[in-house]
């Protein structure tokens, strides 16, 4: 079998002309703001967002992605893909360690995937198509595949598919592993320290396996739960680093003005977390398609990026986020244009009923957006009523389907197939999960889009597929989308290299390195 | 004596139970569980995940076995284990403790000290400016919501000033030891004490007062003056002495919510405190480190009402034990 090799160049991909020009220098502590508090750092069993932005310095995956979500080498430093996309062969690095000195090898590979088929439920998805995986020796591993399936480079990031030491947790209940509060990796940078509600200390590996790095020697997260208390940190010169959405959109201007401060929105490529309204597709109003269309006409969604949002991120075009693999453009457009929302809310017979609006209650920017969107609406005649909810509630309305409007934002992982489908496609139709197709929409041309979207092969019959589904869902509007959102991080201009993955500060701290 | 503290004892076992129960069905009767929390956070979930942490969990229990291994727990003084912070509350309750009390217990001891020397002052000099002056600040600062205070406090004397820090224990990663540590935990401790002491402050200072003016006005106070008794004795030994059973109910009921911390004020400063411990897990439905704070909140509450009592009659003789 003739194979094509996709050789993993070393490329530092991202970093700017600036920044190659300098010379890095080692040395120096990095203060960070991690909110909430994760649960954990084991990332195999707990995959929140704190947990991954830590945890992701400490545990890697075998691939690293560019922010046009090309694989970089990782902990495989090639690849090779068969020709009818079933067969894909990892080498690793060799001279890999755990932080315990005990070396890593296509035996905790293996480890891994079985392990993370049991605790792990994106990688229990994304591994559906996987028939077996083999290591031929200590260098190699062979995912073998029961049909191709087209995202398949796009699963290894290490919040998606972490390396879990087998040495450690074989045999052992994974969930009460000691190990867990103890966090063993092959990572940058090592667990030291975590004093609950306080800090989690980070000290740089000093066995790393690509010499001279990590530059860094120690990074604090600092646990700082009020939006306000972590800008006065940053102002004050206590923290260096702010993550995207460490604090209130309002305080971006202010806080970017200050000297030796840089602002960027880069890192969440990976992620692209797409913003929209879930509309209740199954009764009420919003079960009319006009409605929905009328819904669409009636935001005003660069008010919310210019305003609310501060000019960052782009007004959602459709279902997929204008920085994942097959998005198109050409789809029919939702301009601002409230006359023609009244026109449709006519055409759709609609007659005052109230409809529920449900924000997403992550503080305040979430809270003025749903204003906001509440003011557009009733501004086209749309009879809204806001309904307060903390978390748990908002979580547990959406999963029960009690709501007319609901805001959400979801993460795409780079991937139609991986981030997409599964919103809109009737067999992710179910209770008890707010990230499945919550609005109840039903389609069997989506549907089978979607199904063979996910195994095409190669990638340019994907993006005849997609480009289809994309002009049916913009057309029907089962959701009403809003922002391919960009959380702001924020540093001190002195740290140089941080955000120059698709995951940003999630896996920055390996190239990070302090201008002094 | 004796027969007494052992009939509030039991009494206050029963009382504790029947606030376990009550607070089980209450925090369950809010909107979502943990493990739908715990998969909102993953930012995925299948059933499979969500079933996995509900029997994790023991959510996927009948109310009454749940209940039931509850109780049970606390009877044998097991509190559980936190379904998001994957460790047992009572572990984690006691790591924050020392916190909470150092935060609470100097904001106790400030606000008592100060607010009652502030109300025998503003008594002792009744219808002057001093007087006035006192009123009036208690009153601002009993009326002034604690989260602007603390804001305002960080904004004066963090950003501005830059004198305190604006969160935190202790500066992290500087590792001091001995008196430097001490001074470096209470630089960190004036800003959230202060903001809480303030209102406490302003309260016993206005009782205090108030209290002090109407026993002024007693016939044994005269009686005091007539014998010839010097002032300051008789505002110490006759006049407040009287006049503190008001206060010290007061100071009983802040003590019983020493441990509870103070909410407000730990999250603004990020004090790693109870008080954000209980807050984090209601937001996070963790219902077992939930349960976990309010017993041992409201066993204090309950200590310490005991305590107010028996103070009272040290303070008033003339109240007697009734058993």
């Amino acid at each position: 079998m003739l194979k094509r090799i996709l050789l993993g160049l070393v490329v530092v991909c991202g970093t700017s002309a600036a920044a190659l020009a300098e010379e890095p220098q080692p040395g120096g502590v990095v203060n960070v703001v991690i909110q909430p508090e994760p649960p954990s750092l084991m990332v195999g069993l707990v995959q929140n967002g704190p947990t991954q932005m830590i945890a992701g310095n400490i545990y890697e995956g075998l691939l690293r992605y560019s922010p046009k979500l090309e694989p970089l080498p990782g902990l495989a430093e090639s690849w090779t893909v068969s020709e009818d996309g079933k067969v894909y062969a990892f080498h690793l690095r060799k001279g890999v360690s755990w932080h315990d000195g005990k070396p890593f090898t296509s035996a905790d590979v293996l480890f891994s995937i079985d392990f993370l088929k049991q605790t792990h439920p994106r990688a229990r998805g994304n591994l559906a198509q996987l028939e077996k995986v083999e290591a031929p020796d200590d260098y190699t591993v062979v995912f073998k595949l029961q049909q191709p399936f087209g995202p398949f480079l796009g699963i290894f990031e290490v919040g998606s598919l972490p390396m879990i030491p087998k040495h450690i947790y074989e045999g052992t209940d994974y969930k009460t592993n000691p190990a867990n509060n103890t966090p063993v990796g092959t990572g940058p940078f090592m667990f030291k320290e975590w004093q609950k509600g306080s800090f989690i200390h980070l000290v740089k590996n000093p066995n790393y396996y690509i010499a001279g790095k990590p530059y860094i020697d120690e990074i604090y997260w600092h646990v700082i739960p009020d939006a306000a208390a972590r800008s006065v940190a940053f102002e004050t010169g206590k923290v260096d680093v702010l993550p995207g959405g460490s604090v209130e959109n309002f305080d971006v201007p202010r806080l970017s003005k200050l000297k030796n401060v840089c602002v960027t929105g880069n890192g969440w490529e990976f992620f692209s977390p797409q913003s929209w309204l879930w509309l209740n597709n199954r009764s009420g109003p919003t079960a009319n398609k006009k409605f929905r269309q009328a819904v669409m006409f009636a935001i005003d969604r660069n008010f919310a990026k210019d305003v609310i949002w501060n000019g960052l991120g782009k007004v959602a075009t459709g279902p997929s986020a204008s920085s994942i693999k097959y998005y198109t453009s050409d789809v029919p457009k939702y301009d601002y244009d409230p006359t023609k929302a009244k026109a449709l809310l006519k055409e759709a017979g609609y007659n005052g009923e109230k409809v529920r609006l449900l924000p997403l209650p992550y503080g305040e920017t979430w809270q003025r957006w749903a204003e906001a969107v509440k003011q557009n609406l009733q501004d086209t005649g749309i009879n809204v009523e806001m309904v307060a909810t903390d978390v748990p509630g908002w979580n547990q309305k959406v999963s029960d389907w009690d709501y007319d409007i609901a805001f959400t934002y979801l993460y795409q992982y780079g991937d139609p197939a991986l981030g997409v489908g599964r919103n809109y496609i009737s067999s992710q139709i179910a209770k008890g999960s707010p990230f499945n197709n919550v609005e109840g929409y039903s389609n069997p041309e989506i549907d089978k889009l979607f199904a063979d979207g996910a195994v095409a092969f190669p990638g340019s019959k994907r993006g005849e597929i997609y480009d289809k589904a994309q002009k049916i869902l913009v057309d029907d509007a089962p959701v009403a989308w809003l922002l391919e959102l960009q959380f702001p991080t924020i540093t001190r201009c002195n740290v140089k290299n941080l955000v120059t993955t698709a995951i940003g500060v999630n896996d920055g701290f390996r190239d990070a390195w302090i201008d002094k | 004596m004796l027969a007494f503290i052992a009939q509030r004892i039991a009494k206050a076992v029963v009382v504790l139970l029947a606030i376990v129960v009550l607070n089980f069905f209450l925090i369950r009767m809010a909107p979502g569980d943990p493990a739908l929390v715990m998969a909102g956070e993953a930012g995925a979930s299948d059933k499979i995940f969500v079933a996995q942490l509900r029997d994790k969990f023991g959510l996927d229990k009948p109310l009454p076995v749940q209940l039931y291994t509850y109780v049970r727990g606390i009877i044998g003084l097991d509190l559980g284990f936190s379904f998001r912070q994957q460790m047992p509350v009572s572990k984690l309750i006691l790591d924050r403790l020392p916190a909470t009390l150092l935060l609470t217990g100097t904001a106790f001891v400030i606000s008592l000290a100060f607010g009652v020397l502030f109300g025998m002052l503003a008594a002792r000099w009744a219808g002057t400016w001093a007087d006035t002056a006192i009123t009036v600040l208690a009153l601002i600062f009993y009326a002034t919501p604690l989260f602007w205070v603390a804001l305002m406090a960080i904004l004066l004397f963090s950003v501005t000033m830059d004198w305190l820090p604006s969160f935190g224990y202790e500066t992290v990663g500087a590792n001091y030891t001995g008196l430097t540590h001490v001074l470096d935990v209470g630089a960190h401790l004036i800003l959230p004490a202060t903001t809480i002491g303030l209102f406490f402050m302003a309260t016993y200072a206005r009782m205090t007062r108030a209290s002090m003016l109407e026993v002024k006005r007693l016939d044994f106070v005269k009686t005091a003056r007539a014998k010839g008794l010097r002032d300051a004795v008789i505002q110490r030994r006759h006049v407040l002495r009287n006049a503190l059973l008001p206060v010290v109910t007061l100071a009983g009921l802040q003590a019983g919510t020493l441990v509870g911390g103070a909410v407000l004020t730990e999250t603004v400063f990020a004090w790693p405190g109870i008080g954000r411990l209980m807050y984090e897990a209601l937001l996070q439905r963790d219902y077992n480190l939930l349960l976990g704070v309010f017993v041992v909140c409201s066993a204090m509450v309950l200590a310490f009402n005991l305590v107010t009592d028996l103070i009272y009659r040290s303070v008033d003789p003339r109240i007697e034990f009734a058993a």
